[in-house]
This record gives C-alpha cells, sequence and structure tokens, in this order.
C-alpha cells in the first residue's frame, strides 16, 4: 500500500496510480455536496444551466459540516454516508468528476462508472469530523445558501487523509462480512 | 406539588445537548482504548487512534465530535408530585434543544420530509414521555445521527421464528450495513411489544453504558452471545477489517400479543452521544 501526495485538480494520471488500500493526501480545492445539493446540480443539467464550480479534474466530498465557530474556518466536517448520492454519481464521472469522499459501500453503477471515466472514492475516517476539519484551511459557500449545512462549499485543504476505497481499476478496500462464522455463533 | 421552572429545563436542557455533542462518554473512551490494544489490524488500530484523538480534540476545542449532531431524542420521566411553572414541559424541553443547538455551534438536521427544507432549528425534539411516581423530572439526552439511524430496523416476526430467527435478523443486519454506519457500532435491540414499543426500546436500551451487565442473567447471555457472533463477521472500524464491529449489544425487552414476535434493531455511533440529567 503505497501513499501519494496529490494536488487539485486531479488529472487521469493521478487516478491511475492509485490502488484500494492507497493512502492519499489531497491539498488543494475540493467542493462540498450531499443529497439535497446533488438533486440540484442535476436539476441544472437537465436545464443545461452551468454548474456552480467545474466538474473536470473535481473531487466531492459528501459532507454537511457543521457551523464554524468563531475564529475557524468551518465547524467538524467528517464524511456522509456515500450510498445515498449513487443515483447522481455516474453522470458527474461522466461530466469529469475524478473522485468522492465519503463512507460507506458504492453501487456496482459507481464502480462501472468510475472505471469508464477514471475516477476513484475515497474515504474518510466517519465520526471523526473535528480531527478531519484540522486539514481544512478555508470555506466559503459558493451554492444554495438556502440549504444550510447541504450548501454547496468550496473548501480549500491542506493535506486532507483519505483513504482509497475504490480505484478504477476494479479494485475495492472493503471485504464481504464472514456472515458464515457469525451466524455459525 | 413541587414546581420546576421552565427556565432551569431550557438551561439544563442546553448544556446537555452541547456537552452529548462535545465529550465522548468516559465508558466509550475506556473501550476505544482496549479496542485499539485487542487489535492486531494495522487499519483498525488507527482508526482508533484517530477517534481518540477525535474525542480529545472535541473536548479541547468545543468541536462537535461529528458534523452530524444528529436529531435530538428525549426520553423524560415525570414525576407525578412535579408540575413546570412558564411554559408546558414539551415546549421547555424543545426550546433548551433549540438554545443548545445554537449556542454550542451544532449542526441544524431537521427537515421537512417532502420538500427538504431545513426546519433551521434542529426542531421539533423527538420527546418520549413517561410518567413515574414522585415529584423528581429526569431527562436522557441522545443525538441520533443519520446514519446509523438509516441502518436500523423494525421487523414482525411470528412467533415460530423464535430467538434464532431474531438473532439472525440482527446478525444480517449490521452484515448488511457493513461500512456505512461508521464502525464500530453500538446496537439496541427491542424485543417483543409491539410495532412502535419495539423501536422505541430499541432506542432506549443504548442508553445504558458499553459495560453495563444486563440485570436478567438471560438476556445478558443473549447480548454477549450477539456481541460475539457480530464480531466476527470482521466488518471491523470503518468497514477495513478487524474484530471491534460492535462495541456493546443492548437488549430491552417487554411482552408481546400471542399472534406476533416483534424485533427492532437500533444502529447506533460509536461515539453514542447521550447525557442524563436529575431535576
Ligand atoms: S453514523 Fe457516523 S457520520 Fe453519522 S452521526 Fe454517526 S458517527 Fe457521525
Amino acid at each position: 500500500m503505497a501513499e501519494y501526495e496529490l494536488k487539485t485538480p486531479l488529472t487521469d494520471a493521478d487516478i491511475e496510480k492509485l490502488k484500494s488500500g492507497d493512502v492519499v493526501y489531497i491539498t488543494g480545492t475540493i467542493y462540498t455536496g450531499r443529497d439535497a445539493a446533488h438533486k440540484r446540480l442535476t436539476d441544472s443539467l437537465d436545464k443545461g444551466e452551468a454548474l456552480p464550480f467545474d466538474l473536470k479534474g473535481a473531487l466531492i466530498y459528501y459532507v454537511g459540516p457543521s457551523p464554524a465557530p468563531p475564529g475557524r474556518p468551518i465547524g467538524s466536517a467528517g464524511p456522509t454516508t456515500s450510498y445515498r448520492m449513487d443515483t447522481y454519481a455516474p453522470r458527474l464521472h461522466g461530466l469529469g468528476l475524478k473522485g468522492t469522499i465519503g463512507k460507506g459501500k458504492r453501487s456496482q453503477e459507481v464502480k462501472d462508472a468510475m472505471a469508464t471515466n477514471k475516477a476513484a472514492y475515497f474515504g474518510a475516517t466517519g465520526g471523526a469530523g473535528a480531527l478531519l476539519s484540522l486539514a481544512i484551511k478555508a470555506a466559503k459557500v459558493i451554492a444554495y445558501d438556502d440549504l444550510g449545512p447541504e450548501a454547496i462549499r468550496e473548501l480549500t485543504v491542506e493535506r486532507f487523509p483519505l483513504l482509497v476505497i475504490n480505484d478504477c481499476h476494479g479494485g475495492e478496500l472493503y471485504t464481504k462480512p464472514n456472515l458464515e462464522a457469525a451466524l455459525a455463533g | 406539588m413541587r414546581t420546576i421552572q421552565a427556565q432551569t429545563i431550557i438551561d439544563k436542557v442546553a448544556e446537555m445537548c452541547i456537552a452529548a455533542n462535545r465529550e465522548l462518554p468516559e465508558d466509550v473512551m475506556r473501550t476505544f482504548k482496549e479496542r485499539l490494544a485487542a487489535e492486531e489490524n494495522p487499519a483498525a488500530k488507527e482508526i482508533f487512534r484517530q477517534l481518540i484523538e477525535n474525542a480529545e480534540l472535541s473536548k479541547d476545542t468545543g468541536l462537535p465530535l461529528c458534523q452530524d449532531c444528529g436529531l435530538a431524542v428525549f426520553f423524560v420521566e415525570m414525576g407525578e408530585d412535579a408540575h413546570v411553572d412558564g411554559m408546558s414541559l414539551r415546549q421547555a424541553i424543545n426550546e433548551g434543544m433549540i438554545k443548545g443547538y445554537k449556542e454550542g455551534y451544532l449542526r441544524k438536521s431537521s427537515c421537512d420530509p417532502f420538500t427538504r427544507k431545513n426546519t433551521g432549528d434542529n426542531g421539533p425534539a423527538i420527546i418520549h414521555f413517561d410518567i413515574v411516581p414522585g415529584d423528581k423530572l429526569k431527562i436522557w439526552m441522545m443525538a441520533k445521527g443519520g446514519g446509523s439511524e438509516n441502518m436500523s430496523r423494525v421487523m414482525m416476526f411470528p412467533p415460530a421464528a423464535g430467538w434464532k430467527g431474531l438473532r439472525e435478523f440482527i446478525i444480517n443486519r449490521v452484515a448488511e450495513a457493513g461500512p456505512n454506519p461508521c464502525p464500530p457500532v453500538l446496537v439496541g435491540i427491542g424485543i417483543g411489544g409491539n410495532f412502535e414499543l419495539a423501536a422505541i426500546n430499541s432506542k432506549k436500551a443504548l442508553l445504558r453504558d458499553i459495560d453495563d451487565t444486563h440485570p436478567d442473567p438471560e438476556v445478558a447471555k443473549l447480548e454477549a452471545e450477539v456481541l460475539e457472533s457480530i464480531n466476527k463477521l470482521n466488518i471491523g472500524p470503518m468497514g477495513l477489517g478487524g474484530k471491534t464491529t460492535c462495541l456493546g449489544v443492548k437488549i430491552l425487552v417487554a411482552p408481546c400479543h400471542l399472534a406476533s414476535l416483534p424485533l427492532a434493531v437500533n444502529v447506533q455511533c460509536h461515539s453514542a452521544r447521550h447525557k442524563e440529567v436529575v431535576l
């Protein structure tokens, strides 16, 4: 398992070298987006409208941060469960999205879209939102302010710590639960 | 009749909401440290290290342990000989919750189910009332995250399913949830009652400490057995593999209808964010 330092925007070459299980530190700009924001992004695409940020080489972090207390750029900011964005992700990958950050399993459709479009799925530690917020140096709402925690934010991150869960070669870090052993008692 | 001022309740509830979101319960911290030592998988160890660091940071900075500060769930036991002055008990708890989530910079996660518009104040609080003898007011607060709640289920079994059927369902549920609810999880189980009581009991069961043993030795045995079985799933912390998929199994049993065997499985986050207060 390798360790990489990557800068955004991500390129095909960045993604191709990644294998599930690799540790990646991301520096640069990433965008937040979860359920309601994805619905709006998709509605905009349907209507042929421009999106609030450029998807080419972009990374979307599935997160709804807690409010920033005085003196901090952001509150706690750990990942939310990714499967809820599975219906939206393949289309975005088709438009150049290079990666998503979250926790939990992805659908086969998302994995296929990542293989076709050279993209990866990264995991961040769930329930460690205070710790993860330390790697976020600046945050700015760039769209859908009315959605509150679900608004799209542009985050400036420095060495944001991630694990590659699904790479673009079909590799996956999550293993199947050992149901037989558990049911046997 | 003893009088409790509404303002006292508002202030206490606000404090509880903030503390539950910032202070990892001691029993959970102890369990994290034990599991860190017990795990052999380096990835699992690393997750426990991060969770411990996260808790220390949260305490020092006041940042919430998790950005999902949850829907605020309350269990309330109101003494028959006590009375709230100033507003209704429900109103006071709700106002206290709103105050705590605002002043503690906690995330507001409540929205309209159809429009998905955020209510803006995390309200209304979900409150389960009970009337008990005496003149005390006891309030438990739980910050319940959406990721773990989504993995929870209620199932109405026929009596013939028996413990075997329940056990299989519980283990399968945790297996299917896999890495989604931020394992290692806690599992609250309501057995018996009816459709809604099983669900409420599965949540209430999660108010117990992790190392607390069920007073009924038969049930305590089931809890220990299921915990051991779940931990053979090798889902591990964050789904990365390891011996710790579950930190504790807590069961609450109630009598049920002759025709049914209700089961509710409520999955809870590793941080088990809850507080209690007696007024
Ligand atoms: S499931 Fe994970 S992300 Fe959601 S509230 Fe619990 S610890 Fe936080």
